[in-house]
């Protein structure tokens, strides 16, 4: 008897948890956050789940969603890469979170990458990147190469009238990458081999005495000289710092950036800075009512006049948008119906047009060049004419050059050989 | 020569106090408030050649980017920034106008290619002016662009030059212009043979072309042999440069690890928080600037025995609770102090915020001493040099000279025997750990001259500092000298052959090589107290 009535009392508690999880269910809207808000990328990273986390209040302000309230789920992977892969995997598996918003180095997105394709999860990925890449399962709503880094060497080129290139970089997959795409980019508009120099450095170098006199010394040889930095978050300061104290002034050798933005430069002695150059998408300076009033929102939801916003904020921003009417229009959160209802999607540009969601998952946005002023802020000198698409293969790559990405039917395929015809049918 | 003219009459007027801008100018200075960037240049130009006022105070304003305009009216005002006050006033009478707000006003963009333009136009009107080192500084920037009515500005100028050493650049520029332009073959050989000597860059460049396209033979010849001798030069100054590159690089390792040497090599006890504590160093000196905004210059100054108390009480807490529990266990002490230097950032990280804060950098330390266009020292980097030296000699007087030294040594030598003579291990063991900690918090300060000032700071060093000292041999504070400069200069010289990444590898190889071979390190201690 004892054992029966135990069994039916286990029955029925079981009953009841599953009732209750799918009544919260019916309910929410579950958002994943997988932003590391520790170890050395919580800097950057915590400002982008406040973004989620303000994204989500402003729309459940609104009614929610489909007429369900939103949740945020907000996990924290510690800046540790495997620990994205599990965190991802518990955001799916026991969260049922119905998209995820997450990830800043390429590293980590790598890491969660697998476990999304296995569990058809659906993440959007809000920071500049390589490229070479298009899962079904990710929005790259960051820049693509052809959206920061080419831009950036044709206004080098046009209007500074740059013919030597240094290609800097932290020893990692963004900055090879980014500077083989250069390389090949450079030498294919007739730039010679030993007018380009690249050099890699460990994380966080702090110790740029000869890198910096060697590129004096490069850039003394008579024509005017550009530095391409990928150098990444805190290994500048102590390059720029050298740069000042080396005598080289922005109108010498100008740097341009595509890891220096607002936040990094929030409360630092920006002097050696000034006049140095950053390709984003979106500066803060930019003016725009969107933008002034997401500015004061930011400021609002934080609490504090003083903090900055960003591109990755942006590219937050517009993916929450975007995925928040991708759901509107396939009226329902399944992962498959949202991700095809996201291609074509299109959402206001925090500095001005609209952004437009390509076949290939990736954005089509201005691009814009900006020169560090002493506040900390952008001054836009340079954007291109229209909206740039974002390229997930790059063209100017031997390995990449036939590839392309289409999710639409009857390609639907994220690295197609336009050559060959075939779709390598690769995951990650 | 009709604009050189002109100019130079418009300079010699030495007129300080700017006069209103003449009819001509003022459409000028109207169209500037309205022009976009990309078409400001030409509006420059024609402001540079015209007549009336003086534009050097627009153009001095405008490159320090403080020039603004009255949106109302156009006109044209400076906006500056003292001691956190913004002022406004006219840019032409240098009047205040109390009346504006920052709403009323707008910045006029400058970029970069402005910049440019409006540092070679200051260079053009200065000279004449009467700091000889201000006319020396003028032509050498003017190298870069010598066309024929700058040519004609120096030429002028040269004439009545009393300076030496402005009349030899001067030369230079003159000689340069020669060079490229002359269709006589005798006068450009004469050209090159002013040339020789000078190590310009823009010489050197002018040379190489030479030798490449110019027609005539003995002009080759000429231009060749100035090249070598540059290279000459060359290879010597850069040589001069690396080690002091190495030399400095050593003093930074010094710093870091000579806090280190006497927790580690004369107590013995492994320190995983040290780096740590050079972190606390640095950021009292954000806390000092903090609290001082107007005493930037001094902060340093202010911050050095601040830092050195602030870690030395944490040292010395740091022994008394924690790794005085653990004599004779250095593997727990390793876990404890580990998990202390955890426990410090993360402590920091929330009391500052996980982002880096900003250390101002003081004027006298800022920028370099040019000793020839080949050679040239940064200020900050030889001034922490000095200081660690410095650092290095006053701990060797305190261990050699003070009552407290003397105790430190007798008491790592044998323990048991100085407790026996009477001196309170306990209280020399705090002590000790609190100086090695002091020590490391003064180097904090030091780094936070060169490095992000964050919660990561103390991680970049520790294991240079452990690989320091260990080099240097264990207990000997001359050996962690020798060795902090060793792998410093060693690092520097491989960084050009191999790059960054692999030069701190190979000497990251060379010393897991050579300890096996001397496990001791450079200088071991010898006799009884080594057992």
């Amino acid at each position: 008897m004892k054992i029966k009535h135990l069994v039916t009392g286990i029955a029925l508690s079981m009953g009841a948890t599953v009732f209750s999880v799918s009544a919260i269910a019916a309910d929410t809207i579950k958002v994943g956050v997988l932003h590391s808000l520790s170890g050395t990328m919580a800097i950057s990273e915590t400002t982008l789940k406040d973004t989620v986390l303000m994204m989500v209040e402003e729309q459940n302000k609104k009614g929610g969603l489909l007429g369900k309230k939103l949740e945020a789920v907000v996990v924290d992977p510690a800046s540790n890469w495997p620990l994205f892969a599990e965190k991802g995997r518990e955001l799916l598996t026991q969260e049922k979170v119905d998209v995820i918003f997450g990830s800043w180095t390429s590293v980590s997105r790598k890491s969660v990458l697998p476990v999304l394709e296995e569990l058809n999860g659906l993440m959007f990925y809000p920071v500049q990147y390589e490229g070479e890449e298009s899962s079904k399962n990710v929005f790259y709503t960051g820049a693509a190469p052809n959206q920061q880094a080419i831009p950036a060497v044709n206004y080098l080129k046009d209007d500074l009238g740059v013919e030597r290139w240094v290609l800097a970089g932290t020893d990692y997959v963004y900055p090879r990458t980014t500077n083989k795409i250069l390389e090949a980019y450079l030498k294919a508009n007739g730039v010679a081999e030993e007018d380009i120099m690249i050099n890699y450095t460990p994380f966080g170098h702090s110790d740029w005495q000869s890198i910096v006199s060697d590129i004096k010394k490069f850039g003394s040889e008579g024509k005017k000289t550009a530095v391409v930095s990928t150098i990444n978050g805190d290994a500048n300061i102590p390059f720029y710092k050298e740069l000042g104290n080396q005598g080289i002034s922005a109108e010498d050798i100008p740097v341009v950036a595509f890891s220096v933005g607002e936040e990094e430069l929030s409360g630092l002695d920006t002097k050696p800075l000034v006049g140095h150059l950053a390709a984003w998408n979106y500066f803060q300076s930019v003016e725009s009512d969107a933008n002034t009033d997401f500015i004061a929102k930011w400021k609002a939801f934080t609490g504090n006049p003083k903090r900055v916003t960003n591109d990755p904020m942006e590219a937050t921003y517009i993916g929450f948008k975007m995925w928040t009417q991708a759901v509107e229009k396939a009226g329902t959160t399944d992962v498959d119906s949202v991700e095809q209802a996201m291609i074509g999607q299109e959402t206001e540009n925090l500095t001005g047009g609209m952004a437009y969601m390509n076949k290939n998952h990736h954005l089509s946005k201005p691009v814009l060049i900006g020169e560090i002023q002493e506040d900390g802020q952008f001054e836009v000198v340079w954007e291109t004419e229209g909206l740039v698409a974002g390229d997930a293969w790059s063209d100017f790559l031997p390995g990449s050059k036939d590839l392309m990405a289409d999710w639409t039917a009857p390609i639907s395929c994220g690295n197609y050989n336009v050559v060959t015809k075939t779709c390598s049918g690769q995951t990650y | 020569m009709a604009i050189g003219g002109f100019l130079f009459s418009l300079l010699v007027s030495t007129s300080t106090l700017a006069e209103p801008p003449s009819t001509a100018q003022q459409p000028l200075l109207m169209q500037l408030t309205e022009v976009k960037l990309s078409k400001a240049l030409p509006v420059l130009q024609q402001l540079e050649t015209s007549t009336g006022a003086d534009m050097m105070v627009l153009f001095k304003t405008m490159l320090a980017g403080k020039l603004y305009y009255v949106k109302e009216d156009r006109s044209l005002i400076v906006v500056s920034k003292e001691a956190g006050e913004t002022r406004y006033s006219d840019l032409f009478s240098a009047e205040p106008r109390h009346d504006l707000s920052k709403k009323q006003v707008k910045k006029i963009k400058v970029n970069n290619k402005l910049r440019g333009y409006l540092r070679e136009s200051i260079a053009r009107m200065q000279l004449h002016h009467t700091d000889p080192e201000v006319r020396v500084e003028a032509v050498r920037s003017l190298f870069s662009d010598l066309d024929k009515p700058t040519i004609e500005l120096i030429r002028t100028a040269r004439l009545d030059e009393q300076s030496r050493s402005v009349q030899a650049v001067m030369d230079v520029a003159l000689a340069l212009y020669r060079v490229k332009h002359a269709e006589d073959a005798t006068e450009r050989l004469e050209g090159v043979n002013a040339l020789q000597g000078s190590l310009e860059p823009e010489v050197r460049n002018q040379l190489t072309l030479l030798v490449a396209n110019d027609p005539a033979r003995s002009v080759r010849k000429a231009a060749q042999k100035g090249l070598d001798k540059i290279a000459q030069q060359a290879e010597m100054y850069g040589f001069i440069n690396q080690l002091f590159f190495g030399l400095s690089l050593g003093s930074v390792l010094l710093l870091a690890a000579i806090g280190l040497a006497i927790t580690f090599g004369v107590m013995g006890v492994i320190n995983m928080a040290h780096g740590e504590m050079i972190m606390l160093g640095a950021y009292t000196t954000y806390v000092v600037q903090l609290l001082l905004p107007e005493m930037i210059e001094y902060s340093l100054w202010i911050s050095v025995p601040l830092a050195f108390l602030v870690s030395g009480l944490a040292g010395v807490l740091l022994e008394r609770l924690v790794i005085r529990h653990l004599h004779g266990r250095p593997l727990e002490t390793l876990l404890a102090t580990f998990g202390i230097s955890l426990i410090l950032q993360q402590l920091v990280r929330t009391v500052f915020s996980p982002l880096n804060r900003q250390v101002a950098t003081p004027e006298w330390m800022s920028g370099s001493i040019e000793i020839n266009p080949l050679l040239s020292l940064t200020l900050n980097r030889l001034y922490i040099i000095a200081f660690a030296l410095l650092v290095f000699m006053l701990l060797l007087l305190v261990l050699k000279k003070t009552s407290l030294g003397l105790n430190v040594r007798a008491v790592s030598q044998n323990r048991n025997m100085a407790k026996a003579m009477g001196i309170r291990t306990d209280r020399v063991d705090a002590m000790t750990f609190g100086l090695g900690s002091g020590i490391a918090g003064i180097a904090g300060v030091a780094l936070s001259q060169l490095t992000n000032v964050g919660p990561n700071l103390g991680q970049a060093y520790i294991i240079d500092s452990f690989m320091v000292v260990v080099f240097g041999g264990v207990g000997n504070l001359w050996g962690t000298l020798v060795a902090a400069f060793t792998l410093g200069i060693a690092n520097k010289f491989l960084e050009p052959v191999t790059g960054a990444v692999l030069a701190s590898i190979l000497v990251l190889v060379f010393i897991i090589l050579f300890i096996q071979k001397r496990p001791k390190g450079l200088f071991p201690q010898k006799g009884r107290a080594a057992e």
